[in-house]
């Protein structure tokens, strides 16, 4: 068989970047709310607040893990299958890059191992500390690597010599035009993802009359969270939406699937795009309607797939599925909220076994959204890789294509097993649950409290014992 | 400025490569002597030394491949694809080794597939990371393209050599070694008895590996023979292998007469000599024999703002890395844990 060493590079990298998400979204989303859960001890002192925290923290460990293993092999496929592009924009992106590894790689890293296994080795502030760094960790991550994601979207601050781009003026670089949106949409995207598998979690628990008090919590934090944020992100997604039709047009016109630029955009509800003919199949359109969200007129119109060459064409199916996909999520979580909020402002949340029963099954829509939404944002910006600079095609390193098959054949032997065995674990220990018989140590060293509790960090080096968890 | 970057740059390249053998060495060191623990609770009381630590220890990796592209993308771009099968399956090995730690325990009572993905992730890591070593000590292929200009041009197993076999086991003893000094120092026990006895034959397996590499390189390659036996270098450099000699010997010194610190920082010593051998081979290319460091350079705009965030953030980092260090001070003894 003959394989295009390209296109192979790109299947790898789409494989392992689509792995690497699911994790990082997690972690992002859990560091937060354990360092919330732990908070809330400090200042209250109930101890349901401190099991949670321990309980989410083993998740965490284990989703941790998995985040910087599959990590670490990104920042090496940057150079193994994607040499051209790492010179010709490395001078913009690395530096990016490099800010990552130095301001949060670190700091996560770090502070983990005291977050994971300083429990009774610790004062408690610095423990409540430590999981409030780790999780302002993942964020500046966040922070810098969409940055960097953003600036292939949408290019600003350098020019091109020889060839290879060269930085100008690096606040526009970071601050490039699609950042904001992008930082904004994909943070919310990941504490809107665990907040929805902390409500599976809880409910399931509820349905089993287990953890009754913990699951409670669990629940009802999880709703506040997801009435707020689900809503928010609509709107920033529609934000972002506009702000991609002004800087990469032909990518809001896969997503909606829109070929005529004489016609107002329709909000195609479902349709098959016949990309052979330039038209869509089976269309079930609202008319108008993308035109009005688009331009905020009537009849506004926007440039359609047709206008564009072929050759600047995003591959119109997966944008345009996609992109459905994801605002379909967006649109049930918006009703799993406020459906949550209102019975629980009803006071019969707890009854309402069909609520219960449903959420404990939605907790894998966020992650699903996640990597839609990715798909949009990566796909749709085909054929370049970064935009208006290089193209894909002319991205790849040098490498035979006998190792990509090899390579891309390990990393989806390897991935499996690793990965389902992880969250296999994962689940283990959901089912396991929070463990009733841990006390809560005292808070004499609660955060707003001096270092009276310094001499407690070398009390009971380390009480050991058979307890299984990674925390 | 266009002169002094590219050289600063290669200090900060090399401080991190330096800080992640020393660092994920002893981690690694302990995944290659775990097959030869008795039990499950030798092999708790191992892993716990290294538990806290392991995630930052390995960050080094990420900063030392990320800054060379940072600050070198030409070499990164084909340093990369040149040594692609090697890099590749040591990001694998370091999947399965780094996945161990949290798995093993979440695993219990099953833990034995993770003793071996821990043990055989750590010993496929060391040994790749020799290869790559190799791989680079004995030059890449490199061509001028039109357009693009110099690319890697070899084969996919140009890495592929006797002596870069040489440096694989050379550095799986390495870090074996780095994490026998290492457990000396922080058990107890049995565990630290079982380390005082390999450490000496590690010690001894090392010098040999450095002999036969510090003979093969001049005589297989003209430059870096220039590079010792021409003078004046001949007279400044040779101190570089008599200290290294003197070093060892106190390192065996110490384990006899049962110290602890001494022989984990002399190993650390030891470790760094070679490193500055194989500098002074090289220098100055990146990627030998063709690219130096100011060929590859990114532009000064870029290797400035990123230099920038070295210099603030170093201390910060080395900072808060002590101070975890030291939070975890002590010996992890039998039976203790931190889970
Ligand atoms: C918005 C979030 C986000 C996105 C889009 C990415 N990552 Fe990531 N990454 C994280 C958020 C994150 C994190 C939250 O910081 C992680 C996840 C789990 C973890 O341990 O840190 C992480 C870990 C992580 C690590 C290991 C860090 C360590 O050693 O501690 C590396 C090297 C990368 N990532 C590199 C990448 C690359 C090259 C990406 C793109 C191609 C990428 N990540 C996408
Ligand atoms: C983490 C979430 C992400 C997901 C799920 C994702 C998904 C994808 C997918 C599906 C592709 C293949 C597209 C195609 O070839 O048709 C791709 C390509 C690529 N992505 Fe991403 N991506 C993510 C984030 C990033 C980030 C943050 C960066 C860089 C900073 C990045 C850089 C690249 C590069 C260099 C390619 C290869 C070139 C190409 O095919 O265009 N990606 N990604
Ligand atoms: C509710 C309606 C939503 C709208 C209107 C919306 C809109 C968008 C748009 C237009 C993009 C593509 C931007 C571009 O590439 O230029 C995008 C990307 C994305 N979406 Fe959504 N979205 C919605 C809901 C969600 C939900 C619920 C999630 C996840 C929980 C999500 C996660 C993502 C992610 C991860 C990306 C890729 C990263 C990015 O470009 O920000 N979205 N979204």
């Amino acid at each position: 068989m003959d394989f295009d060493p390209n296109l192979l590079a790109r299947l790898q990298f789409a494989f392992t970047v689509s792995f690497h998400i699911v994790f990082p979204a997690f972690t992002i989303g859990i560091s937060a709310y354990v360092a919330t859960l732990l908070l809330i001890w400090a200042r209250t002192g109930a101890d349901r607040f401190h099991r949670l925290a321990r309980f989410w923290t083993k998740i965490f460990a284990v989703s941790f893990a998995m985040g910087v293993v599959s990590g670490i092999v990104l920042s090496y496929q940057f150079g193994t299958n994607w040499s051209r592009y790492s010179e010709v924009v490395g001078n913009v992106v690395a530096p990016l890059i490099g800010y990552e590894v130095l301001t949060a790689f670190f700091l996560e890293a770090t502070f983990l191992g005291i977050m994971l296994f300083g429990w009774d080795r610790v004062p408690a502030w610095l423990h409540v500390l430590s999981a409030c760094i780790v999780a302002l960790g993942t964020a500046i991550s966040g922070f810098w690597i969409l940055s960097a994601n953003s600036w292939m979207q949408t290019p600003a601050g350098f020019e091109m010599r020889d060839g290879v781009a060269h930085p100008l003026d690096w606040v526009q670089i970071i601050f490039n035009p699609s950042f904001p949106y992008r930082f904004a949409h994909m943070m919310t995207a990941a504490y809107l993802t665990t907040a929805v598998v902390v409500l599976s979690v809880g409910c399931r628990y509820l349905l089993a009359n287990r953890f009754g008090e913990d699951a409670r919590t669990m629940v009802r934090m999880a709703i506040g969270m997801i009435a707020i944020v689900a809503p928010l992100q609509l709107f920033i997604g529609d934000q972002h939406g506009l702000n991609t039709l002004e800087h990469q047009p032909a990518k809001v016109a896969a997503m909606e699937g829109h070929w005529n630029s004489d016609e107002p955009v329709a909000l195609s509800l479902f349709a098959i795009p016949n990309v052979a003919e330039e038209r869509n199949d089976f269309d079930i359109a609202l008319p108008n309607l993308s035109s009005v969200i688009l331009t905020h007129s009537w009849d506004g119109r926007i440039k359609g797939l047709s206008d564009f060459p072929k050759d600047e064409r995003p591959p119109v199916l997966p944008v345009f599925f996609a992109f459905r996909i994801m605002v379909a999520i967006g649109f049930a979580l918006i009703a799993t909220g406020l459906v949550g909020a209102w019975l629980w402002w009803r006071g019969t949340l707890w009854e309402t076994r069909w609520y219960l029963k449903t959420s404990s099954y939605l907790w894998p829509l966020g992650f699903i959204a996640i990597l839609a939404g990715w798909i949009v944002t990566e796909v749709g910006r085909q054929p370049w890789v970064a935009w208006g600079i290089l193209r894909t095609a002319d991205a790849s390193s040098p490498v035979t294509t006998g190792s990509l098959v090899i390579s891309l054949a390990m990393f989806v032997v390897v991935y499996c097993c690793v990965f389902s065995m992880g969250v296999y674990y994962i689940n283990r220990l959901i089912n396991r649950g929070p463990d009733p018989s841990i006390i809560a140590p005292p808070r004499q060293g609660a955060p707003n409290r001096p270092l009276s509790a310094a001499q407690d960090a070398t009390r009971g080096a380390i009480a050991g014992g058979p307890e299984p968890a990674a925390g | 400025m266009e002169w002094y970057l590219p050289l600063a740059w290669g200090w900060i390249i090399a401080a991190a490569v330096a800080m992640y053998v020393i660092l994920d060495g002893f981690d690694l060191g302990i995944g290659i002597l775990f097959p030869f623990a008795k039990d499950e609770h030798e092999r708790d009381q191992m892993m716990n030394t290294v538990a806290p630590f392991w995630d930052g220890n390995e960050t080094w990796l990420v900063l030392g491949g990320g800054g060379l592209w940072v600050a070198f993308p030409k070499a990164y771009a084909i340093v990369m694809p040149a040594l692609y099968l090697p890099v590749i399956v040591m990001l694998l090995a370091l999947i399965f080794r780094g996945v161990s730690f949290e798995f093993r325990w979440v695993a219990k009572p099953n833990k034995s597939v993770w003793n071996i993905t821990f043990a055989g992730g750590s010993i496929l890591a060391a040994f790749c990371q020799g290869l790559i070593l190799g791989g680079l000590i004995q030059g890449v292929d490199v061509q001028q393209q039109p357009d693009v200009g110099p690319q890697f041009a070899g084969g996919a197993f140009d890495w592929a050599t006797p002596f870069s076999v040489l440096c694989g086991v050379g550095v799986v003893l390495g870090y074996a070694l780095l994490g026998a000094t290492w457990l000396n120092m922080k058990t107890d026990a049995e565990v630290a008895r079982r380390s005082r006895q390999q450490a000496p034959m590690l010690l001894a397996a090392v010098l040999v590996a450095m002999g036969l590499v510090s003979i093969w390189t001049p005589l297989a390659v003209d430059r870096i023979w220039d590079r010792w036996f021409s003078l004046p270098n001949l007279l400044i450099l040779w101190p570089i292998p008599l200290v290294t000699v003197g070093v060892a010997y106190l390192v065996w010194r110490g384990l006899e007469n049962g110290r602890e610190i001494g022989p984990f920082f002399g190993s650390i010593v030891l470790f760094l000599l070679g490193f500055l051998g194989l500098a002074i081979s090289t220098f100055p290319y990146l990627v030998p024999p063709h690219i130096t460091f100011w060929d590859a350079a990114a532009a000064p705009a870029s290797q400035i703002f990123a230099g920038i965030g070295v210099v603030i953030m170093f201390p910060i980092i080395i900072g808060y890395t002590v101070l975890v260090y030291w939070l975890f001070r002590g010996k992890v003894r039998a039976g203790e844990g931190y889970h």
